[in-house]
């Protein structure tokens, strides 16, 4: 027996937009060009001179905010992670063909019905770094210099902001937050999303995550710990999840947003549909702030839970998007937990990490996945893990090496891990697949 | 059969009369909305077989399956306060009872330049105390609290950890994040370089932080989170939980703390242009005062823990605070910074959590409100208060005006302070009204006074347009 899928009132989710600003390419098409010719976008760190650092490579986004729309006060006082969110949100609700805000449009939502829930692991971390160096003279001062401040910090210190400037944006008045459980923040939000929806609370979110970490003080932190890579003489291939070769993950930054429906609200306006989001849960290992057990019986618990609320079975199963960091805890832990909970099926899945060529966003990552695990659900086809050539005795799944892969994916499942010990998972599949 | 008595009150009642009530309410609901219910055996503990993929599926797993039902009674069953007001739920109590304005000049380090030098600071913690020392080293004062808070919570609900440890959540509102620490790391970097940095940045600063060292220390694996809405986040901390609980996790720790009491984190709120220049505590936070003149900031909060009332029941909890009816939240989508020109979206934040409780205004015996302190933010809270229960239509309160505005950790504080009302049948007054502002046409509670309370509804409202609204309610409901 199985607990069933449906919500109170039998409401169920739909994606019916997608926004993308990716390392390497900004849109969702060029993202999905990217990803499915295995090109990677990580290369030696352009942003500030990386040499005294441990890791010199991250995928850095080639990011224009007026070109792409935003007004120069937009960019004044907003972090670039919040600017990401923008040109991503932009991007998914024009896809979605709903016409937010604009009073009597026919498929305008009710802005009383219209939701936000924003991800984000680390915030304004750039422009937090960014202003202390003005207002400390570079670390002379620990009391700080007001003079040297912008007036727009209190908005940097607490990343509510990014909700808020997609909120008025889009003229979402149901519940609006920023969801920030580290690294899986960017599943989560699209999972909290969801939930609004299926809870009643909201006919559409604007769902999504963003994160802009490459800055010195995110760099060093994660040297010291030596999370992130040492192989700087080859950025390019420079990120090998389940390679042998593996040393750590790379850099990213990005965003991704998608637009949450309920199913009857998308169907009433005959708006195409990506998939479904069938099943959404998350857990806690309760082991370790970075460490992971390595048999992965939390993600595994989340993963279960999340294919038993649509009643999924793990056969059903046509693609997994790896977290796939490219460390070698994460990857062991990963491969041991959809082993656990697929069984057989999970030697037989094609799982793939995105992380290889655009990095690891910390929480945006989350939901740039779920953009390329919708895409993969609508368009049948399975982005590959790029630099993948040595495989390791540990990680012993089909990992899709180097080209992307047409395939039967009626269903999609991503998972991810974090600091703190977060594992989420969201299941997606397409949307004829149960009869309404 | 067990018994459970309110705390603090001599009135005994008889859990298993409210709990069968309960038991029936929860059953017709699950009937409702799942064809395949959740049986509810003799121990009120969840007994569906839930068809897995492993063998080794830990005991009461399927208690947590499913996406759930819209009703799902949710009781608070332990406090944890670390505020300026006290350490622990009695010590805050009193402290507010008695009047004690706790904002006082900044210890610390010299904020006079920047034009703010009083603050509502934790005083008297010891965090050796409270935390082991290893965790104390890689962790913020902001964690140090969140722990604190979180053992009280525990100690305070006799909670005893299930051997299912998916059974229990943490899910917690954040602000600022590790404020302290990371102003040390990022001045070492650029001082002295990369190097420079130690181990523990990169999971002492994020804001995930807390909740992650909680679940860790204690050994929870449920559905957790953060949530981050400016000072509505201990109120959203408690609308998230109750979509966990729903969803079948029986036991949340909420709320929150906030610790942004350092000079980088001081100067990036005096630039939100809310914070009062006052240099005498009570010139400081005043609202709904003809001289209120912004708000003065705070450190600490509360952690609350929440319970699903047959899980409650069946673990043989002695103490139940009260129960959270309804929650609703909204946002202004109006500016990025300003309030929107009309209290609309508050208003109906009010009357969403009413709705959603079941409830009238005429039903509701005290607000807790937001109290901004800075004019035009009193005069659109008193608007939506008095646009939902008339002119003087209730009781008004804003305890925050004694501690300052803790941010995420204030309005987890102020559900604290609900509860205690509820508890005692005493009224906290405003804090620093001198001189209200009679046209905002509010019911304020100038001084502590005693009142019968039977149903609070909280408020809060975040920076940029966050609107939320928590109802909680006496338990068992006829109890007085």
């Amino acid at each position: 027996m199985r607990s069933r899928a449906v919500s109170a009132d039998g409401r169920r989710v739909v994606v019916t937009g997608i926004g993308v600003v990716a390392p390497g390419s900004i849109g969702r098409e060029g993202f999905w060009d990217m990803i499915t010719a295995g090109r990677t976008a990580t290369r030696r760190i352009t942003f500030f001179d990386p040499s005294r650092f441990r890791s010199q490579v991250a995928a850095e986004v080639d990011f224009d905010p007026r070109a792409l729309g935003l007004t120069a006060h937009e960019v004044h006082r907003n972090d670039r992670f919040v600017q990401f969110a923008m040109v991503a949100a932009d991007e998914a609700v024009a896809d979605s063909g709903l016409r937010f805000g604009v009073g009597g449009a026919p498929d305008a939502p009710e802005p009383e019905r219209v939701g936000v829930t924003l991800g984000s692991a680390v915030g304004a971390t750039m422009r937090l770094e960014n202003e202390y160096v003005n207002v400390s003279d570079a670390g002379t001062h620990w009391l700080v210099d007001p003079r040297y401040a912008s007036r727009f910090l209190h908005q940097a210190l607490v990343p509510s902001c990014g909700a808020t400037e997609l909120a008025v944006r889009f003229r979402a008045q149901a519940p609006a937050t920023v969801v920030s459980t580290g690294c899986t923040s960017g599943i989560d939000a699209v999972g909290y999303g969801s939930q609004l929806i299926e809870d009643g609370d909201a006919d559409v979110v604007i769902a999504g995550a963003s994160d802009a970490p490459i800055s010195p003080i995110s760099m060093a932190c994660f040297d010291t710990i030596r999370a992130t890579t040492a192989n700087n003489a080859d950025p390019e291939h420079a990120s090998k999840p389940f390679d042998a070769r593996r040393d750590g993950f790379v850099m990213g930054e990005g965003a991704a947003v998608m637009v949450l429906e309920e199913l009857e609200h998308a169907r009433a306006r005959d708006a195409e549909i990506y998939c479904e989001v069938t099943g959404y849960a998350n857990r806690c290992n309760a082991f370790h702030m970075t460490g992971l057990r390595p048999d992965g019986v939390e993600m595994a618990e989340a993963l279960d839970q999340a294919l038993r609320q649509g009643r999924i079975d793990a056969e059903e199963v046509g693609y997994v998007n790896a977290h796939g960091s490219g460390t070698k805890q994460n990857d062991r832990h990963e491969t041991a937990a959809v082993k656990l909970s697929l069984g057989e099926a999970a030697y037989k899945v094609p799982m793939s990490s995105l992380k290889s060529m655009v990095g690891h966003s910390l929480g945006a990552i989350g939901s740039i996945e779920i953009a390329a695990t919708a895409l993969a659900v609508q368009r049948q086809v399975v982005p590959p893990t790029a630099n993948y050539e040595e495989p390791d005795p540990e990680c012993d799944l089909d990992y899709v090496p180097k080209t992307a892969r047409e395939s039967k994916v009626d269903v999609a499942v991503s998972v991810g891990s974090g600091f703190g010990g977060f594992q989420s998972a969201i299941v997606l599949a397409k949307p004829d697949r149960r009869a309404s | 059969m067990t018994e459970l008595a309110r705390s603090g009150s001599e009135s005994v009642t008889e859990l298993a009369r409210s709990g069968s009530e309960s038991v029936t309410e929860l059953a017709r609901s699950r009937s409702e909305s799942v064809t395949e219910p959740t049986v509810l055996s003799e121990e009120g503990v969840a007994s569906e077989v839930v068809g897995g993929h492993r063998e080794t599926a830990p005991t009461g797993r399927a208690i947590l399956a499913g996406r759930g039902g819209r009703t799902t009674r949710l009781l608070v069953t332990g406090i944890g306060v670390v505020a300026p007001s006290g350490i622990g739920v009695e010590e805050h109590w009193r402290s507010l009872l008695r009047g004690e304005l706790s904002v006082r000049p900044i210890e610390g380090f010299d904020a006079s330049v920047y034009g703010v030098t009083i603050a509502g600071q934790v005083r008297g913690f010891v965090p050796e105390e409270h935390v082991d020392a290893r965790l104390l080293v890689q962790t913020d004062r902001w964690t140090w609290m969140s722990l604190a808070a979180a053992t009280l919570a525990a100690e305070d609900a006799g909670y005893i950890p299930p051997e299912e440890a998916y059974a229990t959540s943490v899910f917690l509102a954040a602000g600022s994040g590790g404020n302290e620490f990371s102003q040390h790391e990022i001045q070492g970097l650029w001082a002295k370089g990369p190097k420079a940095v130690g181990a523990y940045q990169s999971i002492a600063w994020f804001y995930a932080a807390s909740t992650g060292q909680i679940s860790i220390r204690d050994g929870w694996k449920g559905p957790s989170g953060v949530v981050v809405s400016e000072s509505a986040g201990g109120l959203d901390s408690i609308g998230w939980a109750r979509r966990v609980a729903r969803r079948g996790t029986p036991a949340v720790l909420v709320g929150g703390t906030e610790a942004g009491i350092c000079p980088y984190a001081l100067l990036c709120q005096v630039t939100s242009g809310r914070l009062s220049t006052a240099s005498r505590p009570e010139d400081g936070y005043k609202p709904f005062d003809r001289r209120a003149n912004g708000h003065t900031i705070g450190e600490g909060g509360a952690i609350l823990l929440v319970e699903e009332a047959d899980a409650a029941r069946a673990r043989g909890a002695q103490k139940v605070w009260g129960e959270v009816v309804g929650y609703g939240a909204t946002h202004d989508a109006h500016h990025h910074e300003d309030p929107a020109p009309d209290a609309t979206q508050y208003a109906r934040a009010i009357r969403l959590s009413l709705a959603d409780a079941g409830i009238g205004p005429d039903d509701v015996d005290l607000v807790i409100a937001d109290g901004a302190g800075v004019p035009e933010l009193d005069r659109l809270e008193a608007e939506a208060v008095t646009s939902v229960f008339g002119e003087r239509g209730v009781p008004v309160t804003a305890p925050s005006s004694w501690t300052g505005r803790l941010m995420a950790g204030g309005s987890a504080l102020n559900v604290a302070t609900a509860l205690l009302a509820i508890r005692d049948g005493v009224v906290p007054g405003v804090g620093n009204l001198d001189d209200p502002v009679e046209e905002y046409g509010l019911d304020l509670v100038r001084e502590t006074r005693e009142q019968d309370v039977g149903v609070v509804v909280v408020l809060a409202r975040g920076f940029g347009g966050f609107n939320s609204a928590l109802v909680l309610r006496r338990y068992p409901e006829e109890a007085a």
